[in-house]
């Protein structure tokens, strides 16, 4: 049982398990799935903001922040008894386009080329996750929800806001993807 | 304290699924953006219908909540500039770091150090957001 789970899981088996946060949440706290929210509830425990979208009782959200500190700890569970560091068995299209990209190896979860705390300091890791992580967080809450809340939740509930997000979001990647990263790569 | 422990749990259950359903992978996103390969539209599309399914059932049975409430299944407001020019910024950002909020959280449970400073700057994001939100069309 412990090595089927260690394996490689297929899609028919993790995206349902994904989907099932929908049920999950709703049933148990009458909650619905999101993530992106945590981000803004974690800047107002944190800091003494004065802007208006900072004042209010975070602490009625506490549950988003539970959820969230249990998702470290799952990842964690994953990686140390799950074998979840393992590289993931991409399609030949995409291996010879990191080769292109100068990757020599596609291992563990982010690419230790770009992502190893040594090289934290070089443009392109500086600027993927630094320029990266900003828009993340500026654009979550500019346009209401992340990939949980507007593609896994949003969607569920057939709703037309989410949907337009979610073409965005993918229309944003595929643009970055495509044309800067592979710029990025060279610097 | 335990009102909470359910979250915790379901919380876990999630940190493992986005490990183990390879959505945390930069190689999986930058794959995807590209078309070479179907395996996050399929994750991402059958979570979907087992999230809509769910939401049907509940809907057409009138299911409560195990604590009997009424389960709120109203939709996010649809604000046009800002769900697709924030989506279409969030989409930079996803592209760029290889993850979303869930996976943010999750890169860090699994040791990746270097995702601190994605998650700082996804604060600071959050944080200049809500002092130009007044300022920004909606």
């Amino acid at each position: 049982m412990l090595d089927l789970l260690r394996g490689p899981w297929p899609w028919f088996i993790s995206g349902p398990l994904l989907g099932l946060m929908v049920p999950l949440l709703l049933f148990t706290g009458n909650k619905q799935f999101g993530v992106s929210s945590s981000l803004r509830h974690i800047c107002t425990a944190i800091f003494p903001l004065k802007a208006d979208y900072f004042k209010y009782k975070w602490k009625d959200y506490l549950w988003s922040l539970v959820l969230v500190a249990g998702t470290i700890v799952g990842a964690f569970f994953a990686v140390v008894f799950l074998d979840g560091d393992s590289a993931p068995a991409v399609s030949e299209a995409a291996k010879s386009m990191f080769a292109q990209w100068g990757l020599k190896e596609i291992d563990g979860i982010l690419p230790a080329e770009i992502f190893s705390v040594q090289n934290l300091l070089s443009l392109p890791t500086l600027l993927m996750l630094g320029v990266g992580g900003f828009f993340i967080g500026f654009g979550t809450r500019y346009g209401n929800g992340c990939t949980s809340g507007h593609a896994i939740m949003g969607l569920s509930l057939l709703n037309p806001g989410s949907l337009a997000a979610v073409i965005s979001f993918f229309a944003g990647g595929i643009i970055v993807s495509n044309f800067i990263i592979p710029l990025l790569l060279r610097l | 304290m335990l009102k909470h422990l359910k979250f915790l749990i379901i919380g876990i259950f999630f940190g493992i699924v986005l490990i183990k359903s390879e959505v945390i992978s930069w190689f999986r996103i930058q794959e995807m953006f590209h078309f070479q390969s179907y395996f996050m539209y399929a994750i991402i599309g059958s979570a979907v219908v087992v999230g809509a399914i769910s939401v049907q059932i509940i809907k057409r049975s009138n299911l409560k909540s195990f604590s009997g409430e009424e389960i709120n299944l109203t939709g996010k407001p649809f604000n046009k500039v800002g769900n697709t020019l924030g989506g279409l910024i969030f989409g930079f950002g996803w592209a760029l770091t290889g993850a979303c909020p869930g996976p943010l959280y999750a890169l860090l449970g699994a040791g990746y150090w270097a995702i601190l400073i994605a998650i700082i700057s996804a604060l600071l994001g959050v944080i200049v957001y809500g002092y130009l939100r007044p300022k920004l069309p909606h």
